[in-house]
């Protein structure tokens, strides 16, 4: 126990203050602490894995049996996945009689076997290095962007905007420089669904600001023309886009004249979502105190400065979840171009479960974990990467 | 429904009007490959191999009309169509040739302004039960509960079917076919029916495929055939007797193992079919050595048959119906001469 010590009043020459036992006590003796009370251990209860079991999963009789059914949900449901996906999985086999043993579990085989489809599509076996040649430039220049302290970012950026794609449209179509042309009907896989969503990402993102923008302008015409632009294009479903390019747009062009089909997709899809970006930028827009255009006209400067300056990156800032949000979505649609009869990552593995040499009850079953889990990684990796750069640019504004 | 194909026809036939005049071989001659519009996937009809190459009974078509016109049955360029945008990919030019499962109809065939110029696979509406009940045909299902897809033809045909032999059945239906075939395989029914081909297809997919066995009676009529646009006659005879020439190579017994012996064969109308007599090839527009061509590189239609969905393949589907009519099926070619 600390000690406690009692103080002469004379000691002390304010006699404002209150006084332990009251002014016209006996004994005219004060109560102070010298010292700190020495740190004790947290009570039992709060500390070590049983004190954050309490705290978290048994504080309450209600959380206490959401926990036991939890636990129950998760004792049901983890044993029979793992041994599904692991114990009694089928890794290696020619055919489908591998995987078609008592009791099997994923047919991995499947995968295994398909896996170059799975990847490239259709894409001509020998010049399949083109596109990990593509593939590898693009994460070598991206993955260096992503970091804030590299030193040239700005070119990596400059590249990867303007070079970059113009490369891979080159190495992946062919034609010139000595490469055989591989039609983008040959096209499938993970390139398909990467194509589409790359590209819808990279032009969503201008043209939705553009739209943004111009849907808050003064001028009527440039005003409406956004205006009529996105809510035409939200209000029509991405499949009937998709539809409509492929099916209705060859009854109305020449005939001989086709356009590709790859071309019409990836238009219909940019078009589609920068739509829905301009919707999500506007929302930034609106969130800017109008203090802030009026600074950035009494600073004289331009609309675009302005824009460009002062209001766009804050706007920005503020909406990156739902940027990111759409960006997911995105990337997630754009298994809806199986209906025109391009393959995507699922597309294409859903195409080969057709093949009746790979027949078996547990295809589909592996097929299906098998895309849920590369679009978990892509999409996981892009929310992830859009709460880090969140909290770098919310340094700022962010309270301590 | 109507109106679907009411719009189509119109569209088709108003930008087709174009399309009709201009002749489809020498297009697919000056492009170098047929375009030929395929399934987006159908076992042993349509479907991929380990490699991402098509195969099937209704690639085989596409590949005998290449190996008919180029002599090389490899320039196909394939293109996956759904069953909704079939028609209309014909009719605008972007395939040449449609090989993808398709049911001939008399809507079809007049007011689409397509041309079905034949059959390469009798389909129809049949039976799968266990092979355990121990039973033989369909007349013995008195009592039995029937899975199948709600709203389709198949549900009307069992209908049919039951009332007409005078038998009580159940019906257990559902919206999607994966979902039919797991109320079967879960032994909610005694009988799956839709059309044979799927049931084949789907009996792979069950725990254990060899305890299941199609019934041999087919109660309704689906002839699969190419079809190709209308108005363009040449190019429907080339694909017509592409087919053609596939049965009359299985009926005089020429394959793709024997051909170089058959070429030496007095037969005269293994000669002709071979091209060694006659101009008949050039009356087609194309080479004397098509049917050759077509047999040697994709085989006659027993081979394919077999290689794709009969004894040769996981699906083992009986020749039945298709079978050549000198064997008891229906299928026939009329003779090269």
């Amino acid at each position: 126990m600390p000690e406690m010590h009692w103080l002469n009043a004379d000691m002390n020459d304010d006699t404002s203050r209150p006084v332990a036992g009251g002014k016209n006590s006996a004994q005219n003796l004060r109560f102070v602490r010298e010292e700190f009370l020495a740190e004790e251990p947290a009570p039992v209860s709060t500390v070590g894995i049983s004190g954050w079991m309490r705290i978290n999963l048994f504080s309450s009789p209600l959380n206490i049996i959401l926990t036991a059914f939890s636990l129950y949900l998760v004792w049901l449901i983890v044993p029979p996945v793992i041994e599904w996906a692991f114990i009694n999985a089928i890794w290696e086999g020619e055919d489908r009689n591998a995987c078609l043993v008592d009791n099997a579990g994923a047919c991995w085989a499947f995968i295994d076997a398909k896996f170059g489809q799975i990847i490239y599509g259709r894409y001509t076996i020998d010049e399949r290095w083109r596109v990990d040649l593509v593939y590898l430039i693009g994460a070598g220049a991206l993955i260096p962007l992503l970091f804030e302290k590299m030193p040239g970012r700005r070119y990596l950026a400059l590249f990867l905007i303007l070079i970059y794609p113009v490369f891979a449209f080159v190495l992946l179509t062919g034609g010139n420089f000595g490469l055989p042309h591989v039609e983008t009907a040959l096209w499938g896989g993970l390139l398909v669904t990467l194509v589409v969503a790359v590209v819808g990402i990279v032009a969503s993102l201008p043209l939705g600001i553009l739209l943004a923008l111009g849907r808050r302008s003064d001028m009527p015409v440039v005003r409406m023309f956004c205006i009529g632009f996105i809510e035409l294009w939200r209000g029509v479903p991405l499949i009937t886009v998709l539809f409509m390019a492929s099916v209705m747009l060859p009854l109305f062009l020449p005939e001989g004249v086709n356009f590709d089909k790859l071309i019409r997709v990836l238009i219909g899809v940019a078009l589609f979502s920068s739509a829905y970006m301009a919707e999500v930028v506007r929302g930034g827009l609106q969130a800017i105190p109008r203090g802030q255009y009026e600074a950035a006209h009494a600073l004289g400067l331009s609309y675009w400065q302005s824009m460009g300056f002062i209001i766009l990156p804050q706007a920005l800032r503020m909406v990156i979840p739902g940027i990111v949000n759409t960006f997911i979505g995105l990337f997630k649609d754009t298994t809806l171009v199986l209906i025109v009869g391009l393959f995507d990552l699922l597309g294409i593995i859903q195409l080969n479960f057709t093949d009746p040499n790979w027949s078996t009850p547990q295809t589909a079953a592996t097929g299906y974990a098998f895309a849920g889990l590369i679009f978990w990684a892509f999409c996981f990796g892009m929310s992830r990467y859009s709460i880090r750069v969140e909290n770098k640019l919310n340094e700022g504004t962010r309270r301590a | 429904m109507k109106f679907r194909y009411l719009m189509t026809a119109f569209l088709g036939a108003s930008c087709f009007a174009s399309a009709a005049m201009a002749a489809t071989l020498e297009d697919v001659k000056s492009k170098g490959y047929v375009q030929c519009g395929v399934s987006q996937g159908l076992p042993g009809f349509s479907n991929p191999d380990d490699a991402g190459d098509w195969q099937g009974i209704d690639v085989d078509v596409c590949r005998a009309v290449a190996a008919a016109i180029f002599g090389d049955a490899d320039k196909v360029k394939y293109t996956p169509l759904s069953a909704k945008e079939r028609f209309t990919a014909l009719q605008s030019g972007e395939v040449d040739l449609l090989s993808r499962n398709t049911t001939w109809t008399a809507t079809r065939d007049t007011a689409l302004g397509l041309d079905f110029t034949g059959v390469n696979y009798y389909d129809g509406q049949g039976f799968l039960v266990r092979r355990s009940l121990g039973i033989k045909s369909a007349l013995e299902l008195n009592g039995a509960a029937v899975c199948t897809n709600t709203g389709t033809t198949t549900e009307l045909n069992v209908a049919d079917y039951f009332r007409a032999n005078d038998m009580e059945y159940e019906v257990v239906a559902f919206e999607k076919a994966d979902e039919v075939v797991a109320a079967y395989d879960a032994g909610r029914c005694d009988v799956y029916t839709t059309d044979q081909s799927a049931l084949y297809a789907n009996r792979l997919k069950m725990e254990n495929a060899d305890e299941h066995v199609v019934l041999p009676e087919i109660i309704s009529k689906e002839p699969l055939g190419p079809v190709v646009r209308q108005g363009d006659d040449q190019w429907a005879d080339i694909v017509a007797w592409s087919l053609h020439a596939m049965v009359n190579a299985e009926e005089l017994g020429v394959s793709s193992a024997n051909i170089a012996d058959m070429r030496k064969s007095t037969n005269p109308a293994i000669r002709r079919l071979l091209g060694i007599e006659g101009t008949f090839g050039e009356n087609l527009g194309v080479s004397n050595m098509w049917a050759d061509h077509i047999v040697s590189q994709v085989g006659n239609y027993g081979e394919s048959f077999d290689r794709n969905v009969g004894k040769d393949s996981p699906l083992e589907i009986t020749r039945g119906l298709n079978a050549l009519w000198s064997n008891g099926g229906i299928m026939y070619a009329p003779p090269i001469r």
